[in-house]
């Protein structure tokens, strides 16, 4: 083990010269002896928080913010959460507006066409809980009646800013998720 | 006012006495009563018309009145854009009372009155395809009837035994609350909790 274990262990390095430090000391070590050792999870839990890719499920208005933050200025292409038109190759669902009664099997079905793992971000007040919309003979109150829910996005619609902090947080959740069942 | 209304109105009058009852400008809108009979010969004539013209029927809907006899008006919005002018029909109506439909007439009425159907239950006759448009699959009722409950009567929810969404009677975790504190009519009079206020009342009253 030519790395060693607190290197690893450690929070994410800004640039500096500690970042500096252990990329030469990694460098160092693929130049002398041709691999590094990493852990499998890790490994895994990097490559898929790297390409989260959404399924495109808006429904109201919350979708215009997501497009924004789809859009050149917050660039979600970034991050590798590139949108997708098909559950067959998406990662994520993002809920992105009012779900009704009527919408409610579509979307399971949709969901459940994904392949695992999949995760799911509610987006805004009607997603997450019904928000405007609670007490409404046709809205379903809170998607997470129908699909297991990891984020929520609060806000009437959450900026792009808000969103993108979601996805963020939702790559936070998966490289702290075990992938390797023991 | 618009006189190219009023004079329309009166026209109108004068030209179908037997089929409306009562015309109105009401903020330079002019508003046709008309029988529930002579619906598609009032429609018919403001469609043909040279004096009309109201070639377009942009939107259909409707009221409820629930303390009237026949407690639905059917309301029908018309434009002229010959002569740049709109127009309201209106046509009283009730449960068990089909008002005729002017699809034959406006080929835009179709799904409109599937909408009026869907949403007030007012029955359409002559209609070619009377289904709901809006609610969902199944859906009892017409949401948009004063006597429809708020919060309707089923809810939706994933169950996980049957593998699909199973729709349930409602089960509120907390009742609707009314916040209009403004409205001398629904407005709580006072903040729960505030009994300065109450004893302030209390106070006035007995020196009142």
């Amino acid at each position: 083990m030519g790395v060693s274990e607190s290197t690893i262990r450690q929070a994410p390095l800004g640039p500096g010269a500690d970042q500096e430090a252990v990329l030469k000391e990694v460098g160092d070590e693929i130049q002398h002896k041709g691999f590094v050792v990493a852990q499998l999870d890790k490994l895994a839990g990097w490559a898929q928080s790297g390409s989260l890719w959404p399924m495109t499920f808006g429904l109201a208005c919350c979708a215009v913010e997501m497009m924004h933050t789809a859009a050149s200025r917050y660039d979600l292409d970034r991050y590798g959460t590139v949108f997708r038109p098909s559950p067959r190759q998406s990662d994520v669902m993002i809920v992105a507006g009012t779900l009704t009664n009527k919408m409610a099997p579509a979307l399971r079905k949709v969901y459940d066409q994904m392949a695992e793992p999949r995760w799911v971000i509610s987006m805004g007040s009607c997603a997450n809980g019904g928000g405007y919309y609670h007490y409404s003979y046709a809205v379903v109150r809170g998607c997470d009646r129908v699909v297991p829910v990891d984020i929520y996005v609060p806000g009437c619609p959450p900026t792009a800013e808000a969103l993108l902090y979601g996805v963020l947080q939702l790559q936070k959740k998966i490289k702290r998720q075990a992938v390797i069942e023991r | 006012m618009n006189p190219t209304l009023t004079e329309l109105g009166e026209h109108l009058t004068s030209s179908l006495p037997d089929d409306i009852f009562r015309t109105e400008t009401i903020r330079d809108e002019l508003i046709v009563w008309a029988y529930r009979e002579s619906l598609v010969k009032v429609m018919t004539a403001l469609r043909d018309d040279p004096n009309a013209q109201f070639k377009q029927l942009v939107d259909v809907t409707a009221v409820d009145y629930p303390d009237r006899p026949e407690r639905f008006e059917v309301v029908y919005n018309l434009l002229s854009l010959k002569h740049n002018l709109r127009i309201r029909v209106k046509v009283p109506a009730s449960e068990d009372t089909p008002v005729p439909s002017v699809v034959d007439i406006f080929s835009s009425a179709i799904w409109f009155e599937r909408e009026v159907w869907d949403l007030f239950g007012v029955f359409f006759s002559d209609h070619p395809d009377l289904r709901r448009i809006m609610t969902d699959y199944g859906f009892e009722g017409h949401p948009l009837r004063k006597d429809f409950p708020l919060t309707g009567y089923v809810e939706v929810r994933y169950d996980e035994d049957q593998k699909r969404v199973v729709y349930e009677p409602v089960n509120l975790v907390q009742e609707f609350r009314n916040f209009d504190f403004i409205s001398p009519w629904e407005g709580m009079l006072h903040l729960p909790g505030d009994e300065k206020a109450e004893d302030e009342d209390a106070t006035q009253e007995s020196k009142a």
